[in-house]
């Protein structure tokens, strides 16, 4: 994340980087105030982000993929591309170039809603930088064409070179304290740790004989997928750590109905949370501050987290329940330690190879560390791709599959705020941040308000095709004439249960950024 | 280049201030309003050296350094110079160390007495300010009596934080921390202004009370909310987490934090946490002990694979759990029930 003080130019696209992950937002405030990087945000709402940026483009939700394309056709129309890097690192570029052909940029405009000229200056500012960053969150994953929208962002990457080295590339960031590695330690339907697949059979093998049983060729199910076999009465059992679908699923009200035909349902959480109430099995846990173990942060970074406080009552830390359920089962583990886990994760997964407790000090080690020497890795592709040459692969913009109509004229979008996270279990459970925002709101505009004559604070109804909720109205110039936020803390008036269940079919990832609702006054 | 730093010759870096080269060689020269992450100041004047021939004192925080410098940090002089200067911010501070939530932690307090300034006795008559205390917001309680306007926090709040909530309005006597036009304290509560106030001007609401800084033991780890993996460390009493500051040691977040980060951590003590594992019975909760529950969990589990099969049954693992806990959950439901329905909340 320091990187950032070595870019000339800061690209943000569908990231609310203050409000969600206001930590790093201050490396990009400092670039811009003291080192005169450039700033470009795009995002549908007018962020806070949007005080230091040169420029904003406000497309409409869903359209990343014709405003991406636009910028990368004034790109290759102004020959702004790095021609070296093309042909040295890449290959498909002509595959793209060929579809961008049919493409114009007054086609750009109509569809995002953003004037061509600032197309047009995001292109030759983003391309004209000799170094620039790209920072993006779950604005543009969380959509039904979500793997398109990175698609073309690597696409954009790749036509102007900027990879590969420090100052240059493309960072998600990540959403949740170890959401990085929890994907990396296998956590994941279709990867063993290390994002070994789990149908290639020498990868199996080797965890055969590592774990000592014999394993699935399967690719298992998503976490939306369990959601939907739960509903065909496919998935009979669920086992729950620490997660709240009934409130960060996508048409939670679709999910409270698959989750009750879950014919044994455990859940190992802190709290009593909305999905535990269905459970059959509740098994108290412990938060991260009653704990020894590791988080790896966004940039993959493995940090070492360390136990303060005894969890309360008879609850007992997570690592040690499972060990209690699987050898009870009759899958033999035996660890004392977490230290004893992490040793065995690093000869599971070679980018860990080299990282043990004894060496997680201060600001802990950046996977890849293939040995115990080895101090870390800050730059990925510097060299090569993990596939060799980085492939352009062509990306045609696709509408979201819910369009505002007649009946349902609004977008919604949904997200994060400052002051609350994720579903609200601990932000709503600690005395300052509950009372300091205490309820939900939709965001609407001063235009649309006025026309329907709805006041700040006022309660009003917003209905999707598969429910509806009753919130807070505040009247705010965040958001353009069309478009509605809802953030989806707040159980009580639950973003979710408007959203929609359409995935993206590669990557599984629902279409929670944009769906069509209406607003009516109560 | 070169300079002589109490009789020690200490190789300095071009721009360098004194105080910078003085702390880089070991030395400790005392000041109030000096924040290395933040830019100099020489508010507070307690850190005034000697500088070889230049007649009066000058503040080692805003005096770069020259070749053949020939500085002294300490002498009776100097001595007198900064017990004087503490006694006049002492003629305008509440005498209420016994009840302060900063005793322990406080610098002023430090230097006080490091100086043996006399406070019993206040040396400088005249009026003291008398401002109301301001805690309208959750988390900030503001004491603008004890404010001694070193601007470490109106430098954090602009220049870390490019925010800007605060600033020194007035002048002289009459200078205030204030909102704009002096209103109660609205902003993004991030908490950064508490952690570098010197003194128990900027305190901890939730924190308020509940330990001194002696009684709490300190553990350095890594905040459990978004990814960015703040370095933080928790304060603890009588197996309580009572306050979270930014961790001092090499971190990520170099000293920041956010609201939630800061503020968000009392759910740790929450009385709705799940104490004792529960099985529902006839549609209720009921207790249970942990044997129990485990057994009831695994005879139904093996009971539904044997029935259905390995892929029948699913796992959630959790992006709020740690490395270990993600690796054994999803080994447990590969190698132990058999299937690879195991995932977790990356996609929302």
């Amino acid at each position: 994340m320091d990187e950032v003080e070595k870019t000339d130019l800061i690209f943000v696209i569908g990231s609310n980087t203050t409000e969600a992950h206001p930590v790093a937002a201050l490396g990009l405030k400092k670039a811009v105030r003291y080192n005169g990087t450039k700033l470009i945000v795009a995002d549908p709402r007018r962020i806070d982000l949007c005080r230091f940026a040169d420029l904003h483009l406000g497309h409409r939700p869903a359209t990343d993929v014709a405003l991406i394309n636009g910028i990368l056709k004034v790109i290759i129309d102004e020959d702004l591309i790095n021609k070296e890097f093309i042909n040295e690192r890449t290959e498909g570029f002509e595959d793209v170039r060929n579809l961008l052909s049919r493409f114009t940029i007054d086609e750009a405009e109509r569809i995002t809603g953003v004037p061509k000229e600032k197309i047009v200056k995001a292109a030759r500012m983003y391309a004209g930088a000799k170094n620039a960053l790209i920072y993006y969150t779950m604005g543009i994953t969380q959509h039904s064409n979500g793997t398109g929208n990175v698609l073309s962002l690597a696409n954009l990457v790749l036509a102007t070179g900027k990879i590969g080295r420090e100052g240059s590339g493309l960072n998600p960031l990540r959403g949740q304290n170890n959401v990085q590695g929890a994907c990396d330690a296998g956590a994941i339907s279709e990867y063993y740790p290390g994002y070994q697949k789990v149908n290639d059979e020498k990868n199996r093998e080797k965890f055969e004989r590592l774990w000592g049983a014999k394993l699935s060729e399967k690719i298992g199910l998503t976490a939306t997928e369990m959601t939907e076999a739960a509903d065909a009465e496919k998935i009979k059992a669920m086992y729950v750590m620490g997660e709240n679908p009934l409130i960060s699923d996508p048409d939670i009200n679709h999910t409270r109905a698959a989750f009750s035909k879950i014919e044994f349902l455990v859940v190992q959480d802190i709290f009593m949370s909305e999905t535990a109430e269905l459970a059959h099995v509740i098994l108290p846990a412990s938060c991260f501050a009653e704990k020894d173990g590791t988080f790896t942060n966004t940039e993959r970074r493995v940090q070492r987290v360390r136990k303060a406080v005894e969890p309360p009552g008879e609850a007992m830390e997570d690592w040690q329940i499972i060990m209690k359920i699987s050898n009870a089962f009759g899958c033999k583990m035996e660890y004392e330690h977490p230290s004893q886990i992490m040793d065995e994760l690093a000869l599971s997964m070679p980018q860990c190879a080299g990282i043990s407790f004894d060496r997680l000090n201060g600001l802990g080690i950046q996977w890849p560390c293939p040995d115990k020497a080895h101090p870390g890795t800050r730059t990925l592709h510097k060299e090569r791709f993990t596939r060799g040459k980085g492939l352009f692969k062509p990306v045609e913009y696709i509408p979201p599959r819910e369009l505002p109509d007649k009946e349902y004229p609004f977008t919604l979008t949904t997200g994060r705020m400052l002051t609350h996270y994720h579903t609200g279990t601990m932000t709503r459970r600690s005395a300052g941040t509950n009372e300091h925002v205490k309820e939900g709101y939709v965001e609407i505009s001063p235009e649309d308000a006025n026309r329907l004559n709805i006041k700040n604070g006022e309660k009003i109804r917003v209905s999707s095709r598969r429910g509806q909720i009753d919130i807070k109205a505040k009247v705010t110039t965040m958001v353009s004439p069309g478009i509605v936020f809802i953030p989806f803390h707040f159980k009580e008036a639950a973003a979710n249960v408007l959203t929609s269940r359409e995935l993206d079919p590669i990557a599984k990832i629902p279409e929670l950024k944009s769906c069509a609702v209406k607003i009516e006054k109560k | 280049m070169k300079v002589i730093i109490d009789n020690k010759e200490i190789i300095a870096n071009e721009g360098e201030t004194v105080l910078e080269a003085a702390k880089r060689a070991g030395l400790k020269i005392p000041t109030l309003c000096h924040h290395p992450r933040l830019s100099n100041y020489g508010g507070c004047r307690v850190c005034v050296v000697e500088v070889g021939g230049m007649n009066r004192l000058i503040t080692s925080c805003t005096t770069p350094v020259s070749d053949g410098m020939v500085v002294t940090t300490d002498s009776p002089k100097i001595r007198e110079t900064r017990k004087t200067l503490l006694e006049l911010i002492l003629s305008d501070h509440p005498n209420d160390c016994m009840t302060c939530d900063k005793t322990g932690e406080c610098a002023l307090q430090d230097l006080a007495y490091e100086y043996g300034a006399n406070v019993k006795e206040n040396p400088y008559d005249g009026a003291m300010r008398q401002y109301p205390t301001e805690d309208k917001n959750q988390f900030i309680i503001r004491d603008f009596s004890k404010c001694i306007l070193c601007a470490k926090c109106t430098r954090v709040c602009d220049e870390v934080r490019a925010v800007g909530a605060i600033d020194i309005m007035k002048r002289g006597f009459y200078a205030k921390v204030a909102t704009s036009f002096d209103g109660v304290l609205d902003c993004e509560f991030c908490g950064n202004c508490v952690d570098v106030c010197p003194v128990g001007s900027l305190t901890e609401k939730l924190a308020k009370g509940k330990g001194r800084t002696w009684e709490t033991g300190k553990v350095d780890t890594i905040c459990g909310y978004c990814g960015v993996g703040c370095g933080i460390t928790l304060h603890i009493k009588d197996n309580t987490v009572i306050k979270v500051t930014p961790t001092e040691k090499e971190s990520v977040n170099n000293g920041a934090l956010c609201v939630k980060g800061k503020f968000a951590y009392d759910f740790i003590n929450n009385k709705d946490r799940l104490t004792r594992p529960l099985i529902k019975k006839d549609d209720k909760f009921v207790e249970a002990s942990w044997d129990e529950a485990i057994d009831y969990t695994v005879k139904r589990l093996k009971e539904i694979k044997e029935k259905y099969g390995s892929n029948s049954i699913g796992g959630l693992s959790s992006a709020r759990c740690t490395n270990e806990e993600n690796y054994i959950f999803q080994k447990f439901i590969r190698a132990g029930i058999g299937t690879n329905n195991v995932d977790h909340c990356a996609r929302y």
